[in-house]
């Protein structure tokens, strides 16, 4: 696997087609070593992971702006992980942008790891807010972005949520405060892949019609495909220029993506593959990029 | 030490002190912000947000999302003061308090206001009665109950220096000013305000007061009762209880719940270092109609139900 490190500014050059396949290739390697992390530790959360991955790799290798030597500079992008539950994600994109060795993903879950089940900012710098109750992460980015507009700050923060998470009433009233101070600077992605813990979203606590919610709320929204890097490239080029709202960006993705046994199966929420099943959905990804 | 209360009877609200003394920090750290959930005139906010307009975050009724917002203002680089009803600020936002202040170790400062039961007739919902016991349960969680409005100006300021989550329970009671012979405030050390060697009555907030008229009944009584004000319930001055533990009896009085919070953090530390007989004074749980007075006076968190706490302490040890 050639490993391409982002520029240490995040600042993007290229196309959007260049920039696309190089993060196509870095989501390409989250997959194949956060389902590693998964087997070898014995529990993860596989399907969330891989619905955030391309997310994920998109905000980490082309589109924050952080220096990985040094993760609390106050100027730094914020990129909050409300839906906490994904680390194999978040973990496999954060030692890829340099946040910690690539290495230290081996003691995922391990005890005494800092690597644990729920991201930990005490003990993984680059971490800005415990999370893993869900509810919780968007909260505390509007908070952030609060902070960046009393201080006319240039930093951007970005937060991440699952759609079952949008069940959850704390994110309404935090999607309702920042409608209400017009924080132009923040910008939500919701990883649309319509299905909970257990069930789908609309069988269970039906979400939809999502984008009447978020524009009531005063928000822009913007629709993409959440598995597409170049789409998501274009909708966080477009977050970045100036403007007096919060955007939400609802990304459709698929539960499981890359792995055709695990796409939009809910079953795999938690779950780890058997040595069968992890050689065929490494046979899948290593095809993919082939 | 220093004993009782001024000889002038003026009382005071504490939340005078707390927001002269945030005004005082915001004049001169531009870090110091407030973060209200509609409780801009409970928490005597105004005039903090005439003068630092831009500075004064007022969520609207959302408790959770107030104290989310202060993790993240405080991952900003301030240093937020969050002010509500400590009935809802605590209970509404207990996960909220678990999560992103203390495990998350955000440099919040939670100011919880008309504590105890100064809502009485407003019923069990608007006390905050079990405020102490859920707080001090929480790992980094540091818990403050000032006595006074001296103590809650240093409360506040010790708060602001501090790295960390600090709650800080503030009353609306009026209390008396504290005497106090060599005022010196330090986050985690109790202080003795009346000194005496058969028994010791440990106390904070609107109690302090309290226990030390019922130590000058027990003086002329000839039963020597050490007051110690325990402003910092987590962490305990471990030191403090030693030494009061070696009076041999311990009265314990709080304006809150009897289990799990002041008495239950003393009653902890003697059951393992130093077990003395102990009587713990305070609610039995939700309670009745009644002004904020009457149930002081109902449930014995009175000078002579504090005296008689004493008396039976000191029979039971002998």
């Amino acid at each position: 696997m050639i490993c391409i490190m982002p520029d240490s500014n995040g600042t993007s050059t290229g196309t959007i087609e260049e920039r696309a396949k190089h993060v196509r290739e870095r989501a390409n390697w989250m997959r194949r070593r956060l389902l590693k992390m998964i087997v070898d530790a014995g529990q993860g959360h596989p399907g969330g992971d891989l619905s955030a991955t391309d997310i994920l790799a998109t905000l980490y290798f082309d589109v924050l702006r952080l220096d990985p030597t040094n993760p609390l500079a106050p100027e730094r992008d914020r990129f909050v992980m409300s839906k906490g539950h994904c680390t194999g994600a978040l973990y496999t994109a954060m030692a890829g942008r340099g946040l910690f060795p690539e290495e230290e993903l081996a003691s995922y879950l391990k005890p005494r790891s800092r690597l644990n089940g729920h991201p930990n900012r005490t003990y993984l710098p680059g971490v800005e807010t415990n999370t893993g109750p869900l509810g919780h992460g968007f909260p505390v980015g509007v908070g952030i972005a609060v902070s960046g507009q009393i201080d006319d700050a240039d930093f951007r923060t970005f937060v991440l949520t699952g759609d079952g998470e949008l069940q959850e009433g704390s994110m309404w009233e935090a999607a309702m405060f920042a409608g209400h101070r017009g924080l132009g600077k923040l910008t939500v992605i919701v990883d649309r892949n319509r299905l909970q813990q257990g069930a789908k979203t609309e069988d269970t606590n039906g979400l939809e019609p999502l984008s009447d919610k978020w524009r009531a709320f005063g928000w822009e929204v913007v629709g993409v495909n959440g598995h597409d890097h170049a789409e998501l490239l274009r909708a966080f080029d477009a977050a970045a220029e100036p403007r007096n709202k919060p955007r939400v960006i609802i990304a459709d993705t698929c539960k499981g993506k890359g792995v055709s046994f695990m796409e939009n199966q809910a079953g795999w929420h938690h779950g780890v593959p058997n040595p069968e099943q992890y050689a065929q959905a490494l046979a899948e990804l290593e095809a993919e990029m082939a | 030490m220093g004993a009782g209360t001024k000889s002038d009877t003026a009382l005071f609200d504490c939340r005078d002190a707390y927001v002269r003394t945030v005004e005082e920090l915001a004049v001169t750290d531009n870090r110091i912000v407030a973060v209200v959930n509609d409780s801009v005139g409970s928490s005597k906010l105004g005039k903090f947000r005439e003068r630092f307009p831009n500075r004064l975050i007022n969520v609207g009724i959302a408790e959770q999302n107030m104290v989310g917002v202060g993790a993240g203002l405080a991952n900003g680089g301030k240093i937020p003061f969050v002010s509500g009803a400590s009935c809802f600020l605590t209970a509404r936002a207990m996960e909220q308090l678990k999560a992103d202040c203390a495990y998350s170790n955000a440099n919040v400062k939670l100011c919880g206001i008309s504590s105890g039961v100064a809502y009485g007739e407003l019923g069990a919902t608007h006390h905050s009665i079990e405020d102490i016991a859920w707080l001090r349960a929480i790992d980094g969680m540091t818990v403050i109950v000032p006595s006074d409005p001296w103590e809650t100006e240093q409360a506040i300021r010790a708060a602001a220096s501090h790295d960390g989550p600090v709650y800080i329970r503030l009353s609306r009671m009026p209390v008396p000013a504290l005497e106090r012979t060599s005022p010196r405030f330090e986050i985690g050390k109790g202080e003795v305000l009346h000194e005496g060697r058969d028994v010791a009555i440990i106390a904070n907030g609107t109690m302090v007061n309290r226990a030390l008229e019922a130590a000058a009944a027990l003086k002329s009584e000839g039963i020597g009762a050490r007051v110690i004000n325990m402003a910092t319930v987590s962490p305990i001055d471990k030191d403090l209880l030693a030494d009061a533990a070696a009076t041999g009896a311990i009265v314990t009085v709080e304006e809150g719940l009897k289990q799990g919070g002041l008495g239950g953090a003393v009653a902890e530390f003697c059951a393992e270092s130093a077990p003395v007989p102990m009587r713990i004074l305070g609610f039995p749980g939700f309670l009745p109609t009644g002004s904020a007075s009457w149930l002081l006076d109902e449930f014995g968190l009175t000078a002579a139900g504090i005296a008689s706490a004493a008396r039976e302490v000191l029979d039971k040890r002998a």
